[in-house]
């Protein structure tokens, strides 16, 4: 049984009041059909066959559109190297489930006898496992097909199991578990031909990976199977119960690890001459505090997103301790630290995951930094650098003459072709700067002293508190979380049908506090969530 | 007479039942010279010629052209500072200078359309967008298609992204990024080694490739759900599908023995990041497993990269990356050029040399392995400071079984790079006239060192 969060009652109260996004009139753009991510790869397997079950091998990368691997998973197709990824783990996995210590546990029933086929239990064990994996009830073809291939290969090889390897590398490798395919029909209200819904199957899946990053459960599926999603009341009782469980944590964590570029984990490596203190322990515990912040402030006290840009605690373990120059006591596992107002640290900005990611091997970058927090946190699109920049400028500006990065920088400053794009990303950037290539906090660089005083969009501020304050103030920094959660859920950029929507929605995460579940519930009930426009077809 | 014969004769239902019991259906003959035929160039076992192979070798950030550029032409081409690490290997390779993308009215794209345009015949249009596939994809869809593996691609820089090749924006091939992970690939389960004495089928390929074929059944039913887009995505899945069936296929069959073959010894786990001392020996790892693999002819066609466009190469100690030293290191008012960025072209041009080595360090036939290779080396920009992609650096290795010659230096004195993607296609015996988009289509190859 899931924890039920107070959270619901809440979120009912706030149901009264206003006006829901349901009622806004939207339409959605195409279905899409989105390669999983490892993360839900995993999970589904988690979900399907049990926690002992070890997923072990490598994914092929995933790729970033419009900021988010969730579009670009609406995009990537699974090139020869990643099928073959893809079919080692599904034999790695049956071989696992069979093996003579789980296949008592692991499987729904037992053969008759272990050297002979046995079509019954083999056709449970399709059906049971299919159903989770491809996210919907088989067909009578898509069990037989299984059943009777698994006794052709228990009858060659006089062993009940192999034919149980057999159905479960065909279902992990099958399309329809690999890609999640939406499909849509003609809307019967509708007065234009082309409005599409979501099949129930469908919104169930979206539904389920938007609020949880896993497949839909069986009570979902079951509802789904009953068409109860196709009006809103049945929709929203289960949209509910999804955001009371516990499993929304990891819906939003993943929401996160994707919008915060967090993937770029797996090749971040940094100079250990120059950062001796760095290690890929701390690496993993800085990514691993931001998204246990983020999550306990915005599920476990149902906070306000804007407070992640001021708030001054932090999860904390021994291994972040030496960067964060504070004692830890905890030996093993996380701890909360809560520091003064007067501290360097508050916010999300200020936290090592940002400067680790957003900087050089062996030095910060207020450039990268400010194009992150532009692109990510404010929605807006800063350019490539023009291929014919004159670099020459630089040629005397060594770091002996040039002691700080915003003296280095000066130039993009007063260049004009540079101008246009680093006056957007390196004022906020040099805000940062006290926060080295790895987040260790210093005053000075190369002797001389750092200054972090700025102006972000017209709003002044002395260091790193300051510029998160200021988030925390501009409205675009919330405006921008709803257009990138909405386009998370959907898998895709926005379409023209769904400007209302937005717009409509902006305003409801403001009405709602800033509340992030609050807003995915809006989200998940609205119309552009559950309808369709048909795919551009370019015959 | 060989096993492979033999083999071919068994009938079909019973050997592949004998498989399913993981009965070993075949003795080999010892390993004997008369594989070869009279010309040195033929496997007599299988009838059939020395495999030819294709592959591109990728280094980020250029050169500067001043000092790489050979001022003659020819055979005798006048050695210059930053070729000299591959003088050992002048008479291997070919210099090909002075050849450009050709923007076509659009935007240089910095560290993007240097390397597209040549590997794509043609500069990108957008930021987001590749006319694929590249060049090795083109040729891989020929060559690629009877050995265990349509490609490998694997990048030194230990990211699986630092990826060149593509068949379409969507459809990156991403790199082994590790020596061990590559090895592991290529010579761990599922490698039957040509020379070995027992062929021993295992009994799981049968089983793989029954579950395969239930796959193939969702085919029909899923491409009525979906949109065009969406029904090409679906395509290149069965297309990866298929691939697979094809090596499990070919790991049902005795492969014919190869004389250069042998299962080389293991690398341990490396670091793998952008410092250049891991880079360097990462990437000489990496060379000796795709040699053997070459060797063995699991694949015909590869992409090594030595560092990524826009190159995160660096030392140790350093603040700065090759890429931003290209940017932001002062030249040197006496040398000319930036001396700090510059040592990366050397490191680059030393593992080239390494690179071209170790392919022609492995016998096969009367020559060695390079002769049979055709190997393009390249970069995403000359001059990296301007981001320059006029007069790119590339350089071909290996005589693709003898139709190409070596030794020269080629200058192309503003042509498309079209034209070399061209003369590697036609050269690798792909039946085309002409190759590229716009500016960029060509039908000239480049003849002068064609045999």
């Amino acid at each position: 049984m899931h924890k039920t969060l107070p959270l619901v009652t809440l979120l009912f109260t706030l149901l009264l009041t206003g006006c829901s996004s349901g009622d806004i009139d939207a339409q959605g753009g195409p279905v899409a059909m989105r390669r999983l991510t490892p993360e839900q790869y995993r999970n589904a397997i988690e979900d399907t066959f049990g926690s002992n079950i070890k997923v072990e091998g490598r994914f092929e990368p995933g790729s970033r559109r419009a900021g988010l691997n969730a579009v670009g998973s609406s995009l990537v197709a699974v090139t020869p190297s990643g099928f073959e990824q893809y079919e080692a783990l599904s034999r790695n996995i049956a071989r696992q489930l069979v093996s003579p210590e789980l296949r008592g546990t692991a499987l729904p029933c037992q053969p008759q006898s272990e050297n002979a086929a046995d079509d019954s239990c083999a056709a449970m064990i399709v059906r049971t496992f299919g159903r989770p994996l491809l996210r919907r009830p088989l067909t009578e073809e898509e069990v037989s097909v299984r059943t009777r291939s698994a006794a052709e290969v228990t009858n060659a090889r006089r062993d009940f199991y192999a034919g149980v390897e057999l159905i479960v590398i065909s279902l992990l490798v099958a399309p329809d578990f690999l890609f999640r395919v939406e499909t849509a029909e003609p809307d019967p209200q509708a007065e234009q031909a082309n409005r599409l819904l979501l099949t129930n199957l469908s919104l169930a899946s979206r539904l389920s990976y938007f609020l949880w990053n896993r497949s839909p459960d069986e009570q979902l599926l079951s509802a789904a199977e009953h068409g109860e999603l196709t009006d809103t009341e049945g929709l929203a009782r289960q949209v509910d119960r999804m955001l009371a469980s516990d499993q929304l944590r990891g819906g939003v964590r993943a929401f996160f690890e994707d919008l915060f570029l967090f993937d770029a984990f797996e090749d971040l490596g940094k100079d250990v001459a120059r950062y001796p203190l760095y290690n890929a322990r701390m690496a993993e515990d800085a990514r691993e505090q931001t998204l246990r912040f983020v999550v306990d402030q915005l599920v476990t006290r149902q906070g306000d997103y804007r407070d992640l840009y001021t708030s001054r605690e932090m999860p904390m373990t021994r291994s972040l301790g030496p960067l964060y120059g504070v004692p830890v006591h905890a030996q093993e596992g996380w701890e909360t630290m809560v520091f003064p107002p007067d501290h360097p640290r508050a916010g999300l900005l200020s936290q090592a995951s940002f400067s680790m990611l957003h900087a050089h091997p062996g030095r910060s970058s207020p450039t990268l930094r400010g194009v992150f927090m532009r692109e990510a946190l404010l929605c807006q699109t800063i350019p490539e650098a023009p291929a014919d920049v004159d670099f020459s400028q630089f040629a005397q500006d060594a770091e002996a003459v040039h002691k700080t990065a915003r003296d280095r920088l000066k130039v993009h400053a007063t260049k004009s072709s540079c101008k246009k794009c680093h006056r957007l990303t390196d004022p906020i950037g040099l805000g940062l700067e006290r926060f080295d290539g790895i987040g260790k906090f210093r005053t000075t660089e190369n002797g001389a002293t750092i200054d972090t005083n700025g102006d972000f969009d017209g709003r002044k501020f002395a260091d790193a508190a300051g510029l998160g304050e200021a988030f925390a103030e501009n409205p675009v920094v919330g405006a921008c979380l709803v257009e990138n959660l909405y386009r998370y859920a959907v898998g895709r950029e926005q379409a023209n049908t769904e400007r209302r929507l937005l717009k409509h929605l902006e305003g409801r995460f403001e009405e709602l506090g800033y509340q992030v579940p609050a807003l995915m519930r809006e989200i998940a009930l609205s119309e552009g969530f559950r309808t369709a426009s048909r795919p551009k077809e370019n015959t | 007479m060989s096993h492979f014969h033999i083999q071919r004769k068994l009938n079909r239902r019973g050997f592949l039942r004998g498989t399913l019991h993981g009965v070993a259906v075949s003795v080999a003959l010892p390993f004997l010279d008369v594989f070869l035929n009279t010309n040195g160039d033929a496997l007599a076992a299988s009838g059939a010629p020395l495999p030819r192979r294709f592959g591109t070798w990728f280094f980020g950030c250029g050169m500067n052209p001043a000092r790489w550029t050979p001022t003659t032409e020819g055979e005798n081409w006048e050695m210059t500072p930053e070729l000299e690490p591959v003088a050992s290997v002048r008479h291997r390779i070919n210099i090909i200078s002075g050849f450009s993308v050709l923007l076509n009215g659009e935007a240089n794209q910095v560290h993007r359309t240097g390397v597209f345009g040549t590997l794509c015949g043609g500069a990108p249009k957008a930021a987001d967008t590749v006319e694929g596939p590249t060049l090795d994809v083109l040729i891989s869809d020929q060559i690629g298609t009877r050995t265990r593996f349509r490609s490998l691609e694997m990048a030194a820089t230990g990211s699986s992204r630092h990826s060149t090749s593509l068949r379409n924006v969507n459809s990156v091939n991403p790199a082994e990024p590790s020596p061990l992970s590559l090895y592991t690939r290529i010579f761990g389960p599922g490698f039957a080694d040509p020379n070995a004495a027992e062929f021993v089928p295992d009994p799981q390929i049968m089983l793989r490739k029954s579950a395969l074929s239930i796959v193939g059944e969702d085919r029909k039913r899923l491409e009525k759900l979906l949109g065009h887009a969406d029904r090409a995505r679906l395509d290149q899945y069965f297309s990866s599908l298929r691939q697979l069936e094809q090596q499990l296929e070919l790991q049902l069959q005795k492969p014919p023995p190869l004389e250069a073959c042998y299962v080389p010894k293991a690398p341990g786990e490396t670091v793998t990041d952008t410092e250049i001392g891991n880079v360097i020996k990462n990437h000489a790892l990496m060379s000796d497993t795709l040699a053997l693999a070459l060797a063995c002819d699991q694949t015909r066609v590869f992409n090594m990269l030595f560092s990524n466009r826009a190159s995160s190469l660096r030392m140790p100690g350093s603040a700065d990356t090759h890429h931003t030293l290209t940017h932001e290191e002062p030249r040197d008012p006496k040398l000319g050029y930036q001396p700090r960025a510059t040592v990366f072209v050397q490191k680059s041009m030393e593992a080239w040399a390494h690179f071209v080595k170790t392919l022609d360090a492995v016998p096969e036939g009367d020559g060695t392995l390079l002769d049979n290779c055709l190997v393009m080396a390249h970069s995403e920009t000359s001059e990296a400071n301007s981001h320059s992609v006029m007069g790119l650096p590339i350089m071909i290795a290996g005589n693709a079984g003898g139709r190409v010659k070596t030794g020269l230096h080629v200058s192309g004195i503003g042509d498309s790079t079209s034209r070399i993607g061209l003369t590697m296609q036609q050269a690798m015996g792909l039946n085309i006239g002409s190759w590229g988009t716009d500016q960029n289509e060509t039908n000239r190859p480049i003849t002068e060192i064609l045999t």
